[in-house]
């Protein structure tokens, strides 16, 4: 099928492309990488009256250091998250979660900014996001403002993005060292996370230092599992330790039931994936 | 809009409506239909071509995004009448039946060549990971691409998306087929 009739404009500002869609009124949509977007239109799911479309703003693209932080550009390809020298030495959680997501020719469209402004429950990128302690920097008709992921992601599919705002960016602090993983439970090749874990972990000699967990699906937004990071702390980074920390890891979540899981199946997968992650973090 | 695309060496301007998909403008206004349409859900990999160098399922990129840009299909692989060494070798391996998935998967293969000249199995499942095929099985695909492989120059690829020289001089893979 093919998509309801919209408008189009591709502004090469940012600027421009929030004058853009004020302009447009409140049918308009941002089109990023269109991974999501374009097949939600063919279907016609949704049929927006006109398309901003954020391709040709090269300041919109790229990693750079901010001295204590990565700052990513929203239209950063997956593609290019997964090569980033930047990503791989200070966020490789980033990179290890991406690494996971749909399959190369969406990884060659598709951007971070456009996954974490989607925020699909089941999207690999909003974890890892959550645990790193990213903050998205906003722009709208009034400027630019900045929002941990903590308060991003408000319900599926929803975010604290307002109609009239554009992802910019992504500031992420810096992760130096950090052993991550992120191990991601899905039926068959492509196919969405049932659950997946998020993990990073520094290391201090054989000491668990710090740890961050993130969970992906396990609610309609990604949560922490702090529980397991409390639990890490301090231990001896030892598998029995890894063992008895992840048994936390379901504490305190809601998880949606659907076709692939339940809500006891759901847990138990938390619990199994988390040690996995942090093992394999260690082991990485 | 008016564009103006080079789809496999040739510049095109045309007008599209903004809705319409590459793929649609590829096969419609082109005329290049051996890119084909699988699915409606960006999950098939069918309609894969290159879109300066990299590829992308086209029916999940609109035309009007591809101004400017060069785009190459299955129908710009061969040379002087030779097929590309990936062509080549999906025909010695017996790697499609019906052939509707075949455009993809070797447009998908070129690109995974590209990045991994030398794939091993798990990595070819893995570079095809975004194309559907409801007839082979997959074995003789990833026989396929290991194949052309050991056949292509080092670096050829959608950037190079040339046929090696000696691809046409050497003798069928002697690999046989599940299907067969
Ligand atoms: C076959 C297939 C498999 C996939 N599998 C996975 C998977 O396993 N894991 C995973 O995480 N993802 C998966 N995806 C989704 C993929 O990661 C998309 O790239 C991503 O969800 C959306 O990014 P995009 O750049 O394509 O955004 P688009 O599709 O362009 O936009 C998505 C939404 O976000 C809004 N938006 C985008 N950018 C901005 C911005 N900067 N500011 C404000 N709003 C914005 C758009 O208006 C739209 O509503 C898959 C997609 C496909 C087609
Ligand atoms: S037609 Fe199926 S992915 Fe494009
Ligand atoms: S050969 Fe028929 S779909 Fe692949």
């Amino acid at each position: 099928m093919i998509p309801a009739p919209f408008d189009y404009v591709a502004p090469s500002t940012v600027d421009d492309a929030v004058r853009a869609l004020a302009e447009a009124g409140e049918d308009a949509k941002i089109i990023a990488g269109g991974q999501s977007l374009l097949p939600v239109l063919r279907m016609r799911l949704a049929a927006p009256t006109s398309l901003i479309d954020l391709n040709r703003i090269p300041e919109l693209r790229g990693v750079r250091d901010d001295g204590d932080a990565l700052v990513i550009g929203s239209m950063t390809t997956h593609y290019d998250v997964q090569r980033d020298p930047l990503i791989a030495e200070h966020a490789a959680l980033l990179a290890k979660a991406t690494d996971t997501v749909a399959d190369p020719q969406v990884r060659h469209r598709g951007t971070f900014g456009g996954s974490i402004a989607h925020a699909d429950p089941a999207g690999d990128l909003l974890a890892p996001a959550l645990a790193l302690d990213t903050e998205m920097v906003v722009a709208g008709p009034d400027g630019r403002r900045t929002v941990p992921a903590a308060d991003f992601f408000e319900d599926f599919f929803t975010t604290a993005l307002r109609p009239d705002e554009i992802l910019v960016e992504v500031r992420v602090p810096k992760h130096t060292g950090w052993h991550a993983h992120y191990e991601k439970f899905n039926r068959v090749a492509q196919a969405w996370s049932m659950v997946a874990v998020a993990a990073t972990v520094r290391t201090d000699g054989g000491t668990i230092a710090e740890a961050r967990v993130g969970l992906t699906n396990m609610s309609s937004v990604p949560v922490r599992a702090r529980a397991v990071e409390e639990a890490l702390v301090g231990r001896p980074a030892t598998a029995e330790s890894i063992r008895a920390a992840a048994e936390h890891a379901a504490e305190g979540t809601n998880p949606t039931v659907d076709g692939n899981a339940d809500v006891e199946y759901r847990q138990h997968l938390a619990r199994v994936l988390t040690g996995r992650a942090i093992q394999a973090a260690m082991a990485g | 809009m008016r564009i103006t695309v080079t789809v496999d060496g040739t510049t095109y301007t045309d007008d599209v409506e903004p809705r319409t998909l590459l793929v649609h403008y590829l096969r419609e206004q082109v005329g290049k239909v051996g890119t084909v349409v699988g699915c409606d859900t960006s999950n098939c990999g069918a309609c894969t071509v290159h879109l300066d160098g990299h590829s992308v399922k086209s029916c999940s990129v609109l035309a009007v995004q591809a101004d400017g840009c060069e785009v190459t299909t299955i129908e710009g692989l061969a040379r002087d009448g030779q097929l590309h060494p990936v062509q080549q070798a999906f025909h010695d391996n017996h790697a499609l039946q019906c052939g509707f998935c075949t455009p993809g998967m070797i447009m998908q293969s070129i690109d995974l060549l590209a990045d991994n000249p030398s794939p091993d199995e798990q990595a070819v499942r893995e570079g095809l990971e975004g194309n559907l095929c409801r007839c082979t099985g997959y074995q003789n695909i990833v026989r396929a691409v290991r194949d052309a492989a050991d056949h292509m120059r080092p670096g050829a690829g959608p950037e190079a998306e040339r046929v090696a020289g000696d691809a046409g001089s050497r003798a069928a893979s002697s690999v046989g087929g599940g299907g067969e």
